[in-house]
């Protein structure tokens, strides 16, 4: 049942107009989630939903076997969570908030990775920073870099934006 | 039956991210057919859910918990979708690149599924 919805929007989406540019001016603010940004938004959606169901289910259940690797999963979790709920939101303020989550964020996977690799006693189990994100194929010390570029490049158009000061 | 399943869905996400990154590769969006082959995948995580939940229900035993056994065939059968819905907001070559990261975290989560199973 679930597995025909897709299927059925082709018609309409799939021959229907090709918008791919989506350059005109939308109403005010820049879009990130557009060209690479929604394969940002994807990556970062799936991060946010595995961390936060990880480490509610954690802390839910075995918090006091290891609690500081828990509570860090719990903070990559929201970090997660709010760059998503940015880049979809859009705008110049969302991106500057969204850009400086990037950087915490890249900050936060050096700083737990490196504490993970010099005092492995401290984790009994694993958070989803640890070893620089080793279990999750290395995609959260990529992310963030991503993201900064592609949040840097975003600016632009915005800049134009603000040109006229008339308004 | 579970493990078939689990090795087909493995096979075929992997074949959709393979099929929707040429995609990309050649600048295209995903077309119709590609929606097709999302389907498809989608019925495959569709039953996996299924005949898990009646494995559980006629009293076999997820090795690493029910519950997170239950969350990752939840998962499983939501990514396929999401990543098409993304891929008909954005009709160029990055909708194809997202549905082809989709299936790609499909077949990681199958592969989860199957130590959850086994352990």
């Amino acid at each position: 049942m679930t597995g025909t919805a897709p299927g059925d929007d082709t018609g309409n989406g799939g021959s229907g107009t090709t918008t791919a540019g989506a350059k005109g001016p939308t109403g005010g603010g820049n879009r990130l989630v557009k060209g690479p940004g929604i394969l940002l938004v994807w990556l970062y959606g799936v991060m946010s939903v595995g961390a936060v169901s990880r480490s509610v289910y954690q802390i839910a259940t075995e918090f006091h076997r290891a609690p500081l690797a828990y509570s860090l999963s719990a903070v990559a979790a929201v970090v997660y969570a709010f760059i998503t709920y940015t880049l979809v939101r859009g705008g110049e303020t969302a991106r500057r908030a969204a850009l400086a989550c990037c950087a915490a964020e890249l900050a936060g996977v050096l700083a737990v990775g490196t504490w993970t690799l010099l005092d492995p006693g401290a984790f009994p189990d694993a958070t989803v920073w640890s070893k620089y994100g080793y279990g999750y194929v290395f995609i959260p010390v990529l992310l963030p870099v991503t993201g900064i570029l592609w949040l840097r490049r975003s600016r632009r158009p915005s800049a134009e934006d603000a040109r006229p000061a008339a308004v | 039956m579970l493990d078939a399943l689990t090795a087909a869905l493995s096979a075929a996400a992997l074949a959709l991210a393979a099929w929707c990154g040429f995609a990309a590769y050649r600048d295209q969006p995903t077309k119709d057919w590609h929606f097709i082959g999302m389907a498809v995948v989608t019925v495959l995580a569709l039953a996996q859910l299924v005949v898990g939940v009646v494995r559980l229900a006629q009293g076999a035993r997820a090795d690493e918990g029910t519950a997170i056994f239950v969350a990752y065939l939840i998962g499983a059968l939501c990514a396929i979708p999401a990543a098409g819905f993304m891929s008909l907001v954005e009709r160029s070559r990055w909708g194809s690149a997202t549905v082809a990261a989709g299936a790609i975290v499909l077949a990681v989560l199958e592969v989860r599924l199957y130590d959850i199973w086994k352990g």
